[in-house]
């Protein structure tokens, strides 16, 4: 019953969220809201911009590739100097330069993929410095790139698609800064600690141990780390923890969070492009789907751990291996579905302890391109690739030259759709071909046989599709994961951005063709079918062997599906 | 049988002279189509299609392996794939066949003549045709073949040009004006005419033709490279999808075997459409052709399907070309058989289908036969300055006309206009007619009701473009009033009256800057700018060359209405492709649960738990798969060459039922088929 609850709540405070907050960003990226204007004026005239000054694709691309390498080397300076930097209270030393690689690109490209304990490995100022700018930096870029493409649709005959660094400001000061600083306050209140004092030490007389508490600035990381889909927690454990998600509360604001922005920027879409509706037909896709998965891994989580059940205990709620006992099986699942669909990777339990069916519905989420609703920005703009692909194959279905908004598909379209939704299944399983043939990748996964290959496969896939949950057993933090794992990551963040925005420039240069009763409708239920049908066919036909070797063997060795 | 799908509203004169259809897989034309399967397999030319330059590469693969490790399985997978590439050239090669039959019809036509070529100073010379320039003059009478395409300067003839349109019973041609026009090949039956000669050998209108239909430089449509690029991308995903199952199944502990491999890519990628995409596009072509209407490019076929606006002419296509007399209106105190009498009268000696109209109407109302006139009489012709037409019978004057002529007519005769006179030709000019005025002497009898005659079925095709989202825009000359009656009648959904060329241009152009594509028809030299403006022009095989040049089709028939047939093969064209790409990967999810378990039999024998087909071993699970993605080839072959059924509808009912077809039925089909090809192997102990 709880869980029907909190499925209600998060609806309805997701459906107002998608309104207003939707309608609020619109104008926040069509220059309407000015409440912050004497700190945007000063940092343009900084950055020696203006809104006025409009970038083709190519410059809005170029400038997106300078700050993304200023954040890389900024962070990876950081990290490779923290030991001699303050805010370190624990004394801890350099970040090794592969695990630092690693960490700067997970963090650039919204994956926050960890191959380190957060509170072993980072000072508080590598914490604060670098790795929460970058959970700032990192998803106003992703959403900046959605909105330069959402432009492409909206403009007619126009050469440029906004101003990056106009972009980039807007979203940080008018939507990042302040739902994080709000929510920030509601984490601490909750009683997530935020603390610069170093590690607090107790002993237990009951037991007779002494045990180290890590803690520090941890409940306004936490805020973003959700909002701006990044899931890096301060802490290992991540949202598993107390000190990172003390409540009920927390772990529902965890879950409305990760989806908040995402879902909402599909009004966004509506709204720049003049029609709600066909926002609210990507939102029905996403919803769609995203209900689905929810579905199947409550339904996965909801049975009994077969391992346990082999041992003769019958367990009457669902499989608690590994899960936090207050969270509770279906919760649970929803979180990781939650976190795993858009792109975030924060976990309040260990994934390496879901059932087979479980992790089957977390792994096959990313392997739809995160789309559902997928990662700030990066889920609208990835969506949109897809649904471009819908529209030339339903557009050719009804015999018209495909038109999306009006904008006619054609080869050249076709031609970076095509890429982008091509580089995804190629890095991932490229990599995870290296990985499960190479020494160094064999080394990775805990277990062998399906169980291990599901390991690497779900560590990859994770990377390639920037969402950074990690299922566990598997030992990342050495020299080859951090380089392929940071491949991966690369290439699956511009490997996209890149179309995304050359397809905004490419529309953006069209006219409009007038809509007529024989126009293809991609505002309607079909299209949402079309559109879900393109996603889950793309993602199922090139993982269908992948996901068969792994989750798939492990499911029907142990039980029946379903 | 015919190959037309879309019979288009009763044209008696369809599908004759060189478009005659031809039988799906006819004789001739398989035996060749078989040779180029053959033929075909230049690596040159294969590679112009990616993905089945794929499947070619993949085939030669396991062509190795079974050598290296000769079994009935690989060698039964090589020899299948190895069809897979035959059935997509065989493909093509019908679709090209049936035009290259048409074409060699064509150029028996193209006999080698002499001309008669006129000197400066007036005399003869022979000359064979084939030296003749542009520019040159040459002279044809009666019984000459015309030499090369050109224009009549002097001279009026009738001329046999059955060879081009089929159509036998001949035409006129005349110095001068939208008639002028002859085409090489083409016979003069009497007469004699001079003709300058406008195109020289090798540009001719019937080279042009030979070009087009044989698809020797055809060049791929906007869409269709779309489309290529789509396929291209499906394939390069399936090669790491396939490939990195080495490294996986080496983790597993088990190895897969290459043939098993190849089998797998080459069913995972779009094998279907891949094989069947360029004969979708030669055959849309050919179906033109069929309708004896010739597309100048590919790209033309395309953009009629996008056609947003239909501008057609009144005359000839939504009307029948004359307008008949349907009513007589007796006014003052004579009677309608006055009126008719009268009528018949005035219009013995008028050969315009108006006047003989009058004279059927007459005997079929009051059985006024045709009489001999007697005495002394003088027919009286029609004049642009007079508009009126009659005769003179001794002292009597009989004149019908136009409603104001007749009266100034009359008043100047010193007669009187009786009351109720305007009232009628009022309501008769309101209700999209014309009104023809007699009078007897300086009598006004009554009026002729002219009316246009809408033709049948035109209403209902209107209906039909406006689900499709088509707007149609009639063009005339009438005035606003007349022309509004006509629109309302027909149905159309606008109309330009009074329209000059310039007039149409400019509506052209204006829906053209709301980003619409625009069709028209269009036969005269006037029409010519329009008709290059516009994103679709049909010119008339009557009109003029300068028509016939600016237009992207030209229509043999002649026949206006047949627009409406062309943007309906416009969309069938893109509707056979869109649903055949959907149908090929739809087929991918069948396929997959007959390869997979099979792959991994030996590692996991639990996933023996997808095989959901119970094939029955693992070798004849993929052979099945690989047999069924190669007869679906052949199979589809006739629905490509014929394109979907495609019935005019709502969009949205369009794609739920091609969606139904193509995407649900392409998942179920293969699962059935895919099964019945393994029980028929294990039937055969192949396994």
């Amino acid at each position: 019953m709880s869980f029907f609850f909190v499925i209600l709540a998060l609806v309805l405070t997701l459906g107002l969220t998608w309104r207003y907050l939707g309608s609020y960003m619109e104008a926040v990226f069509n220059g309407r809201v000015h409440w912050l204007g004497f700190v945007e004026r000063p940092v343009y005239r900084l950055l020696g911009t203006s809104p006025e000054q409009e970038q083709t694709w190519k410059r809005y691309a170029g400038a997106m590739v300078v700050f993304s390498l200023v954040s890389l080397i900024f962070t990876y300076v950081i990290l490779r100097v923290q030991g001699s930097l303050p805010l370190n209270p624990q004394k801890v030393g350099a970040v090794g330069p592969a695990l630092s690689f690693n960490t700067s690109v997970s963090f650039l490209t919204n994956t926050n993929w960890q191959n380190y304990g957060g509170e072993t490995t980072m000072s508080y100022f590598s914490q604060i410095g670098a790795l929460t700018v970058q959970q700032f930096v990192s998803p106003a870029v992703g959403i900046a790139v959605a909105i330069a493409m959402v432009r492409g649709f909206a403009r007619r005959k126009s050469p440029t698609i906004g101003n990056f660094w106009v972009d980039i400001t807007r979203c940080m000061f008018y939507i990042l800064l302040p739902i994080a600083f709000i929510f920030g306050i509601i984490f601490v209140g909750e009683g997530a600690v935020q603390t610069l004092a170093g590690t607090a030490t107790f002993h237990d007389v009951l037991n007779g141990v002494t045990q180290t508490m890590a803690r520090g600035p941890i409940g306004f990381m936490e805020s973003i780390k959700q909002l701006g889909t990044n899931g890096g927690g301060f802490l290992n454990a991540n949202s598993a923890t107390t000190f990172e998600n003390p409540t009920g509360l927390t772990n529902f604001l965890s879950i409305y969070l990760l989806l908040a922005i995402p879902f909402a920027l599909t009004y966004t879409f509506g709204k720049m492009v003049s029609s709600v509706k066909h926002g609210a037909t990507l939102l029905a896709a996403m919803v769609l789907l995203f209900g689905i998965w929810v579905g199947f891994t409550s339904y996965g989580e909801h049975q009994n751990n077969p391992a346990v059940a082999k041992a003769g205990i019958t367990a009457t709620v669902g499989n608690t291996e590994g899960k936090e006992v207050r969270f509770g099986d279906t919760q649970t699942a929803l979180f990781g579905v939650a976190s795993t669909n858009t792109s975030t990777g924060s976990a309040n339990a260990s994934y390496d302890s879901f059932n087979p069916l479980g992790d089957l519905g977390l792994l096959t989420g990313m392997m739809m391109g995160e789309v559902t609703p997928g990662g700030t920005g990066s889920g609208l703009y990835t969506i949109l690739i897809y649904a471009i692909i819908a529209v030339f194959i339903g557009g050719l279905m009804i015999g018209r030259t495909p038109e999306y908004l009006g904008k006619k598909i054609q080869a050249k379209e076709v031609k970076l759709a095509g890429l982008g939704s091509l580089v995804m299944p190629l890095i991932v399983l490229v990599i995870t071909g290296i990985a499960v043939s190479t020494v160094e990748g064999r080394a990775g996964p805990l277990n062998r046989g399906p169980h291990g290959f599901s390991e690497i496969l779900y560590a990859i896939t994770s990377q390639g599709n920037n969402n950074g949950s990690a299922m566990g057993g598997l030992t990342g933090n050495t020299a080859f994961y951090n380089i392929v794992g940071a491949i991966d990551m690369l290439v699956g963040r511009f490997g996209i951005i890149i179309p995304a925005l050359a397809l905004g420039g490419a529309l953006a240069q069209k006219d409009v063709v007038p809509e007529s009763l024989g126009t293809f409708r991609t505002d309607n239920s079909m299209f949402v079918g079309l559109t879900v049908g393109v996603i889950v066919i793309i993602g199922g036909l090139t993982f269908f062997p992948a996901i068969a070797l792994g989750p798939v063997v492990e499911q029907l060795t142990h039980l029946r599906f379903f | 049988m015919t190959t037309v799908l879309n019979q288009p509203t009763s044209q008696p004169s369809e599908s004759h002279g060189v478009a005659q259809a031809k039988g799906l897989f006819d004789g001739p034309i398989l035996r060749q189509a078989l040779k180029d399967s053959f033929v075909k397999l230049d690596p040159l030319t294969q590679i112009k299609n990616p993905v089945m330059f794929v499947v070619l590469v993949g085939s030669l693969i396991t062509f190795v392996e079974a050598l290296a490790h000769p079994s009935t399985f690989t060698w039964s997978i090589t020899i299948w794939l190895f069809l897979t590439v035959i059935f997509a050239n065989f493909a093509e090669a019908m679709a090209e066949g049936r035009g290259k039959a048409q074409a060699d019809t064509l150029r028996k036509m193209r006999s080698e003549t002499e001309a008669r070529r006129l000197r400066a100073d007036g005399t003869e010379e022979l000359i064979p045709a084939a030296e003749l320039a542009k520019g040159d003059l040459v002279v044809c009478e009666a019984g000459d073949a015309i030499p090369s395409d050109g224009e009549i300067i002097e001279g009026i003839a009738s001329v046999d040009e059955s060879a081009i349109t089929g159509e036998s019973a001949p035409v006129i041609r005349e110095s001068g004006g939208d008639r002028s026009a002859v085409t090489g090949g083409t016979k003069v039956l009497s007469d004699r005419i001079v003709v300058r000669i406008t195109a020289e050998r090798g540009h001719t209108f019937i080279d042009r033709m030979i070009t087009l239909v044989e698809g020797a430089n055809r060049q791929k449509t906007p869409n269709e490279i779309a489309l290529t690029i789509l396929l291209a991308v499906l394939t390069i995903i399936f090669i790491p999808v396939v490939f990195t199952l080495v490294p996986f199944a080496n983790f597993a502990g088990t190895a897969v075997s290459v043939v098993v491999l190849v089998a797998l890519l080459v069913c995972l990628i779009p094998t279907t459409i891949g094989a069947l995409l360029s004969a979708i596009g030669i055959a849309g072509m050919d179906r033109l052709v069929q309708r004896n209407v010739l597309a100048m490019s590919g790209r033309a076929v395309e953009a009629a399907g996008d056609v947003q606006t239909l501008l057609l002419d009144k005359t000839g296509t939504i009307t029948l070309g004359n307008r008949m007399a349907s009513t007589f209106y007796p006014v003052g105190t004579h009677t309608e058989r006055d009126v008719a009498d009268v009528a018949q009268l005035a219009s013995l000696a008028d050969e315009t289908p108006e006047g003989r109209s009058i004279v059927v109407l007459a005997k079929q109302l009051f059985d006024i036969r045709e009489r001999q006139l007697e005495g002394d009489h003088v027919f009286v012709p029609f004049t642009a300055t007079t508009r009126m037409s009659g005769l003179d019978s001794g002292t009597r004057q009989i004149r019908k006309g136009a409603g104001d002529s007749v009266k100034r007519w009359v008043s100047e005769h010193g007669g009187t206009i009786p009351g109720g006179l305007d009232a009628i030709v009022e309501r008769v000019s309101r209700e999209g007619s014309t009104p023809l005025v007699v009078s007897d002497g300086n009598d006004i009898v009554g009026v002729i009701e002219l009316k246009d005659i809408v033709k049948q079925g035109i209403r209902e095709k209107f209906e039909e473009m406006r689900q499709m989202g088509i707007r149609t825009v009639m063009i005339t000359g009438d005035n606003p009033l007349t022309a509004a009656a006509i629109a309302q009648e027909a149905g159309v959904d606008d109309f330009l009256a009074e329209a000059t060329p310039e007039a149409k241009m400019a509506l052209i152009k204006q829906e053209q800057e709301g980003g619409k594509l625009v069709a028209m028809t269009g036969d005269g030299t006037n029409d010519a700018p329009a008709l290059a403006q516009a994103d679709v022009g049909v010119a008339m095989n009557t009109g003029t060359t300068a028509a016939k040049e600016a237009g992207n089709m030209v229509d043999l028939d002649s026949n206006p209405t047949k627009l409406i047939d062309i943007v309906e093969i416009g969309k069938q064209l893109l509707i056979t492709r869109g649903s055949l790409t959907t149908f090929s990967i739809a087929n991918d999810v069948a396929k997959y649960f007959a390869i997979i378990p099979a792959l991994f039999a030996v590692a996991y024998p639990q996933l023996e738990t997808l095989n959901v087909m119970k094939l029955h071993s693992p070798q004849s699970a993929v052979l099945s798969a690989v047999i069924f993605n190669a007869l679906v080839i052949v199979a589809l072959i006739p629905l490509a060459l014929r394109g979907v059924k495609f019935r005019a509808s709502k969009s949205s009912v369009i794609l739920r039922r091609n969606v139904l077809i193509y995407g649900v039925g392409g998942i179920i089909v293969p699962f059935i088929f895919i099964k019945l090809i393994d029980l028929v192997l294990v039937a055969l102990h192949a396994y």
